[in-house]
């Protein structure tokens, strides 16, 4: 479709210009500003150039906590986009079950995300949680299972709430490209006798590229912004050993209330995610095209 | 039989989606004493007393208010401001519309965490502090790219000799946009309200941020009790059993627009 | 390349179809001989398509069976039917290239390297598709695509037919004549049972040796285009072949004569017999071109109102009231019509005679 060429529509968009510039640009400006400056009260500042940057930059734990977040932040991806196709594909096509699939699938996303945390702890606490005692009383493990008791069983239990929490919207966007494929390509795929794998593989997979995309990139930013539920469920413990950097970063900049080092933490965090979010957007569109002959 | 099999597998699949949520229902139906006495897989002795205490005690029921306040104010100031600028990107090229739109969309990639401590100081200096409309405007930050993302792609789907007949016809922009334009994708618009209710409803870093106790949403309330009493997991329970109920009601209502729209292959 | 039977085919798309107008298919009985190139010509919704998909088994019929060359596959799918079917919308595995489609359909037939190279080169060369054959399926244009769509049919050199839902429905007008001749070509060289449905006349009449006309679920004719325009079976079939229709004149018989609201049109005996023996509502029916208007009554004419002409060129259509019946008659350039009384002449060779739709032999 052609668009038609009109500066004038800027008139539309400047409301949404205003309302989002109020609530980025000038908190960003803010975060920039602190970043350059050490605060010791109201009025009281001085200009230290990128020695924020420098400190924050060599910060041990920020390294730790970066890590930590990469290894999560892949481990959601690889666990949680193969498992939601694959609960796509499971969904009935019609009928009464699909309505009912969709509001099941979506339960877990309507849930604040502090209260996902609560239930987590009600459900894997050792004394009372269903998980915590029914795997406990397997006797299997050498140290009885407690999420707070060592980094192994917080990983894992952070880990589960994640997939239980997000899984969801990877098998809506996928059930959704799945729905949009033409029925004549799978009759095609059956005169041409093509088995059940080459069909994925070579109809649906292809047909999902662009809601899988939308999966991925949502499932990467939203998992390296992870906050609430860890925040709730572990606290960030044992140790560090959950410490993500969104929880690491309120910790420094609204508990410890360090300015300097906090703003150039955001600013430092707020480029990495863009940064990887441009770079897999990039990846994807040219998977998507590649396989050139 | 191959079908079977793959209904099975999701039958288990929505068992253990389920587990946590029944668990946390099977919690807050039971004393905390009880809780805390014996292990159930289900209560044995069903008690309100829990729903009864949050229900009658101002402090803990002011907080569904407070969030369903901010919410709806969200959800409104997002679809009224997103509207016409989704058309704007759906019809018109102008100077900067691909940097706008991505710029737009970088907000939503935003780290919470980031931005909390200049709204907090954002928002006190402009004396809005605790406010309801606080929180609305910060879910703003996120929710209105996100409206207009999705709107942009449901108004794409509408044919621009629409708009042009309507024109020819006499009508002006606001008159045509809407009592013609926004009833034509009324399906986007309740999925895009659908998303703003959603994304501002689940957040809590900034809802608990800019808020002392006038405004407390249910979830940082919920939040502060488990430091206070720590063990009461009944309450608990039951203060989140009621925080799933607003979302349920939604999703059930949605359900068949919701099973709709995916067979359009839209959403 | 197979001879198909079908053996009372019925289809329903409910599950437990009570009444006739559940069907949507009601008892289709034919044979299609190997090596013929055959349309299924019918308005949208007669159920064409859900034929189509019987035959290359995509549906299980609800009841009746179908036979290749004498065998029963009724229960058998596609792929073990090895038949292939060309969709509405070009339908290609995107991801792969032109070669890659072509082969797909040998490689999971398990087919060796070697002669999978051979015959696709040999099918891309039949459709001129040999200079795109390394470009990706999904670059190409609508008619290069459907070109693709039918190579994968073409490239299983024992495939029992070959089976088009309205092919050409995306393909740009002056590429449908060009794709179609592609198509008979094809045909003339490889004799494979072609089986085309369309809804548009044009399209099957001079595609096919042999034309089904559909309607309602039953398959009401078949015969060649010839036939189908001068011994219609059933007045559907008048009236959806030619343009415009056939001539349809409720009546009533005295004799050897027909008669319309007091008109009297005389038959011809062998007719006439017939018709006195059959029961139910009787119709005469006449192409246009056969149709003769005159402005003098002559021996046996029928006084007619000239309503309208329409200049169509190299003839023109004229429109009469007889009665209250309106009668279309294709007169040629430079014979003259005027607006007013008329007389008109039915050639007793061109009336035929229906009773409840269906023709009286």
């Amino acid at each position: 479709m052609d668009k038609w060429q009109d500066n004038k529509a800027w008139f539309l968009v400047l409301p949404v210009f205003v309302i989002v510039a109020f609530s980025a640009l000038i908190p960003l400006m803010t975060v920039v500003n602190y970043s350059v400056q050490d605060i010791f009260g109201p009025g009281e500042a001085v200009f230290v150039g990128t020695e924020w940057f420098k400190e924050m930059l060599a910060n041990k734990r920020l390294h730790d906590a970066l890590l930590r977040q990469f290894l999560f932040s892949g481990l959601v991806l690889l666990i949680e986009i193969p498992l939601g196709i694959l609960i796509a594909l499971a969904m009935p096509k019609k009928g009464w079950g699909v309505s009912t699939s969709l509001v099941i699938l979506a339960l877990p996303l309507l849930i604040p995300w502090n209260v996902i945390g609560t239930i987590w702890i009600i459900f894997t606490r050792p004394d009372i949680g269903l998980f915590g005692v029914g795997i406990n009383s397997l006797h299997l493990l050498e140290v009885p299972f407690d999420h707070t008791a060592t980094p192994l069983y917080a990983w894992i239990t952070v880990m589960l709430m994640e997939v239980w929490h997000w899984t969801p919207l990877v098998a809506l966007l996928a059930y959704a490209g799945l729905r949009a494929i033409p029925e004549a390509y799978y009759q095609a795929a059956r005169i041409d006798g093509a088995s059940p794998w080459a069909t994925f593989w070579y109809i649906q997979l292809p047909k999902m590229r662009g809601v899988l995309t939308i999966a991925v990139l949502l499932r990467w930013m939203d998992s390296f912004l992870i906050y609430a539920e860890p925040f709730v469920l572990t606290g960030g413990g044992p140790g560090n050993s959950t410490t993500f950097l969104s929880i690491y970063l309120v910790k420094i900049a609204l508990l410890q209330f360090d300015l300097g080092p906090g703003a150039a933490f955001s600013l430092i965090y707020f480029l990495i995610v863009l940064l990887f979010s441009f770079i897999f957007y990039q990846v994807l569109q040219r998977v998507g095209k590649g396989e050139k002959g | 039989m191959k079908i079977k099999k793959k209904t099975i597998g999701l039958l288990i699949y929505f068992v253990i989606l389920v587990l946590p949520i029944y668990w946390m229902l099977n919690m807050s139906l039971r004393s905390n004493a009880d809780i805390l006495a014996s292990f159930s897989l289900y209560p044995r002795d069903i008690t309100f007393v829990n729903y009864m205490k949050i229900l009658t005690d101002s402090s803990w029921y002011m907080g569904y208010v407070n969030s369903m306040l901010y919410v709806f104010m969200n959800t409104v100031i997002s679809l009224s401001f997103a509207l016409p600028a989704a058309y704007a990107f759906s019809r018109y090229r102008f100077l900067g519309d691909g940097q706008m739109f991505f710029w737009l969309l970088t907000n939503r990639m935003a780290p919470a965490a980031v931005f909390a401590l200049p709204f907090f100081q954002l928002y006190s200096t402009i004396g809005l502090l605790d406010t309801h409309i606080a929180v609305a405007l910060a879910h703003c930050l996120f929710n209105v790219p996100l409206a207009v993302w999705i709107l942009e792609g449901f108004m794409s789907g509408i044919p621009k000799e629409i708009d042009e007949t309507a024109f020819i016809d006499g009508y002006k922009f606001p008159r045509f946009f809407i009592t013609i334009f926004i009833p034509l994708i009324r399906a986007g618009v309740g999925v895009t309200a659908f998303f703003c209710f959603m994304f501002s409803w689940v957040e809590l870093l900034f809802a608990r941020t800019l808020t002392v106790t006038a405004a407390k949403p249910i979830s940082a309330i919920m939040t502060r009790t488990i430091s206070a009493t720590g063990l009461d997991y009944g309450l608990l329970a039951a203060a989140g059993i009621l925080t799933i109920i607003p979302g349920a009601l939604v999703i059930w209502f949605v359900r068949n627009h919701l099973a709709k729209g995916f067979a359009l292959g839209r959403v | 390349m197979a001879r198909i039977e079908l053996h009372d085919i019925t289809h329903s798309y409910l599950r437990r179809p009570k009444k006739e107008s559940d069907y949507a298919l009601k008892g289709i009985d034919d044979t299609w001989e190997d090596g013929g190139a055959y349309a299924l010509l019918g308005p949208s919704g007669c159920g064409k398509t859900t034929l189509l998909n019987i035959i290359s088994g995509l549906l299980k019929p609800t009841s009746g069976r179908i036979l290749y060359d004498g065998k029963d596959v009724s229960v058998l799918t596609p792929e073990k039917r090895n038949i292939a079917q060309v969709f509405q919308f070009p339908v290609l595995y995107d991801t792969m290239t032109v070669f890659g489609n072509l082969a797909f359909p040998l490689q999971n037939r398990g087919v060796s390297n070697d002669d999978i190279r051979r015959r696709v080169h040999e099918v891309a060369e039949i459709l001129d598709l040999t200079g795109v054959i390394n470009k990706r399926a999904a670059g190409l244009t609508a008619d290069l695509k459907q070109k693709v769509s039918l190579g994968r049919g073409l490239v299983r050199a024992d495939v029992a037919a070959i089976l088009f839902d309205e092919p050409l429905t995306v393909i740009d007008p002056h590429l449908k004549w060009h794709l179609r001749r592609k198509l008979k070509e094809i045909h003339e060289q490889l004799k494979i049972t072609l089986i085309y449905v369309t809804h548009d006349q044009i399209e099957a009449l001079t595609f096919a040796d042999q034309v089904a006309i559909m309607v309602e679920g039953e398959i009401v004719q078949i015969g060649t285009p010839q036939d189908l325009f001068e011994n219609p079976a059933h007045t559907f079939v008048g009236y959806f072949i030619g343009s415009p229709g056939m001539n349809f004149l409720e009546c009533t018989l005295e004799g050897d004569t027909a008669r319309v609201d007091g008109a009297v049109i005389p038959l011809d005996e062998a007719t006439a017999a017939l018709g006195r023996e059959t029961k139910g509502r009787l119709e005469i029916g006449i192409r246009p071109m056969y149709l003769d208007v005159r402005s003098d009554p002559g021996e046996a004419g029928v006084e007619v109102t000239v309503q309208m002409i329409e200049d169509q060129g190299s003839y023109r259509i004229v429109t009469l009231m007889l009665g209250g019946h309106i009668l279309r008659a294709k007169v040629p350039e430079g014979k003259p019509v005027s607006e007013g009384t008329a007389w008109v002449h039915f050639p007793k060779q061109w009336i035929r005679l229906f009773a409840d739709g269906r023709v009286v032999t």
